[in-house]
């Protein structure tokens, strides 16, 4: 069964086309990368999938359920997280903090006036777990917005999984990083869905982390979907290396 | 948080909490009197009720001042036509605010920024003049006259807080006492920290799964029922409910006390009031441009501490 179906989404802003006529079927346990040259429409396209803006046309079906005209909080609700390709998180508050605003809302506390010491200590157990998880255990007093830029993406990632996601959207999580970030950031993601056995779509522009970490691979060029297949296939796809290079196909 | 920083907080609660009990002993002789403590109280609990949006959602309420009006208003109708109860005032006072802002708020809330302030102060407005314009049940220009507040009866001994300046004076410090825990207790719940969370980041907050608009609309209600129990505390505290108390000039006194004081710390709001009750009260003794001393003032602390007058008095502790 696919986790994630994208029937035909189309979006445009004014006359701009920035997402045209792409589908998508993401099954359960599946690691996904989009790549495309910039511009491709790729943001666009995770912001569809998960509600920032309604497609002008197609569908987004999640879990069998179409949620094409759903708000994104009610999304997130259905099992759906995201990090963006600019860090959100909530600067001012602690590392911890931050983890359990997510943790909290996922537990069904958001209009809670208070819990129950179980509860408490449930929620508590499962901050830490996320925060360790992440490798943010030695770092969960600090104030995010003093982190190093690396821990800042960790951090956005550990507040999605503190969701308990069963669709995890990663857009560029090693944008700005260095090598040595981008590998702890790699492994991270790596261990999520081989150990974890998360279902992940992810944009990304490293090709290294593309190809060590993707099941299968989604190429879209402006706006409209070049190839979709496993690494083997995009790597020797013709029209792909005519897309990255510049030339005509 | 270390336990020298806990402690810290502790202290400075004792310290806060023993000013404001001992309040009608200390003031008189430093040439202060009771009920202009009275009024630090009334109007930093208004300022607290603002800044629980400004400071805790992120949001700029420029039309508070409707609210804490209607409030004063459904006190003062409530004594003079409902019964003479002062419990019952309250009650009153504060349901007239926090529905009217539990109605418009809901129409409001999806504006952000300076919109979000412009209707504010648009629907304030209108207050104002429905206040201004309806004589027969307002008393117009000249506000309400007419009733005063009732001494508290418990049956067997009553209090009397008309005529005795000290015993308002606790009346006042535990209505105070009540709405400042209630709403300590809000931001220290799970949906507090949803308000923060849209505080600090907008989208990060709908896209860990909450519905913005329904929080902020939830934040903006309960603010506008604090506000209305401050304006009906205001509204026994002078006898008197005046459209001014409606007008957006009032929403800005109440947005320079919460900004002043220090709006990312719950107390700043009060000891913005204080500062500007009390400088008021001096000044507008010696010349009518007292307001002009107060805009300096802010400007001053705005410029030098951005923190507020409490963030400052803060950092200046830890260093």
């Amino acid at each position: 069964m696919m986790l994630l179906e994208v029937v035909a989404a189309t979006k445009h802003f004014g006359r701009l086309a920035a997402v045209r006529d792409v589908s998508l079927a993401v099954p359960q346990g599946e690691l996904r990368a989009v790549i495309g040259p910039n511009g491709a429409g790729k943001t666009t396209f995770f912001n569809l999938i998960s509600g920032l803006f309604p497609p002008t046309a197609g569908r987004v079906v999640f879990d069998g359920r179409d949620v094409t005209g759903m708000p994104a909080h009610a999304r997130v609700m259905l099992g759906m997280a995201r990090t963006f390709q600019i860090t959100e998180i909530f600067p001012e508050l602690s590392v911890r903090e931050n983890v359990r605003v997510g943790a909290e809302v996922a537990a069904g506390f958001r209009l809670r006036p208070w819990i129950s010491r179980a509860e408490g200590a449930e929620l508590q157990r499962r901050i830490e777990e996320t925060l360790s998880l992440a490798g943010l255990a030695n770092k969960a007093d600090r104030l995010v917005g003093e982190l190093a830029h690396g821990d800042q993406r960790a951090a956005e990632i550990a507040m999605a999984l503190a969701l308990r996601p069963r669709l995890l959207l990663l857009d560029e999580p090693t944008a700005g990083m260095g090598d040595q970030e981008t590998y702890e950031i790699t492994q991270l993601i790596r261990g999520l869905h081989r150990d974890g056995k998360l279902t992940i779509v992810l944009i990304e522009h490293d090709m290294r982390v593309v190809f060590h970490l993707a099941d299968r691979i989604t190429v879209l060029d402006q706006g409209k979907l070049l190839a979709e297949g496993t690494p083997q296939e995009i790597a020797v796809n013709d029209a792909v290396q005519a897309a990255y290079l510049g030339k005509a196909a | 948080m270390t336990g020298g920083e806990g402690a810290c907080k502790l202290i400075a609660l004792g310290a806060i909490w023993a000013a404001l009990l001992l309040a009608p002993y200390w003031m008189p002789p430093l040439g202060g009197y009771t009920a202009l403590g009275t009024r630090v109280l009334v109007l930093g609990l208004a300022a607290m009720s603002v800044n629980f949006l400004l400071g805790f959602t992120g949001v700029l309420s420029f039309g508070h001042a409707a609210y804490f009006g209607l409030g004063a208003y459904g006190a003062g109708l409530a004594l003079k036509f409902l019964a003479p109860s002062t419990p019952l005032s309250l009650i009153c006072g504060m349901l007239v605010g926090g529905i009217a802002g539990a109605i418009l708020g809901a129409l409001i809330v999806r504006r952000r920024g300076v919109y979000f302030a412009m209707v504010t102060i648009a629907f304030g407005q209108v207050f104002y003049y429905i206040a201004f314009q309806w004589s027969s049940v307002t008393g117009g220009d000249d506000g309400l006259r007419g009733f005063s507040r009732r001494p508290l009866d418990f049956g067997a001994f009553s209090i009397d807080i008309l005529s005795n300046a000290e015993s308002f004076y606790y009346f006042v410090l535990f209505c105070f006492a009540l709405a400042a825990a209630a709403m300590g207790f809000v931001l220290r719940s799970p949906f507090g920290r949803t308000m923060i969370a849209i505080r600090e980041n907008e989208r990060r907050a709908r896209f860990l799964g909450i519905p913005v608009e329904r929080h902020i609309w939830i934040a903006f209600t309960l603010s506008c029922f604090f506000i209305g129990f401050a304006g009906a505390l205001y509204a026994l505290l002078n006898n008197f409910a005046d459209p001014k108390g409606l007008h957006y000039s009032q929403s800005g006194d109440f947005v320079i006390m919460a900004v002043m004081g220090g709006m990312r710390s719950f107390w700043g709001p009060l000891l913005g009031a204080a500062v500007f009750v009390i400088l008021q009260d001096y000044l507008s003794s010696i010349t009518v441009n007292w307001m002009s001393f107060i805009g300096l003032l802010f400007v001053f602390v705005v410029l030098f501490f951005p923190r507020g007058l409490l963030g400052a008095i803060r950092r200046k502790v830890q260093a």
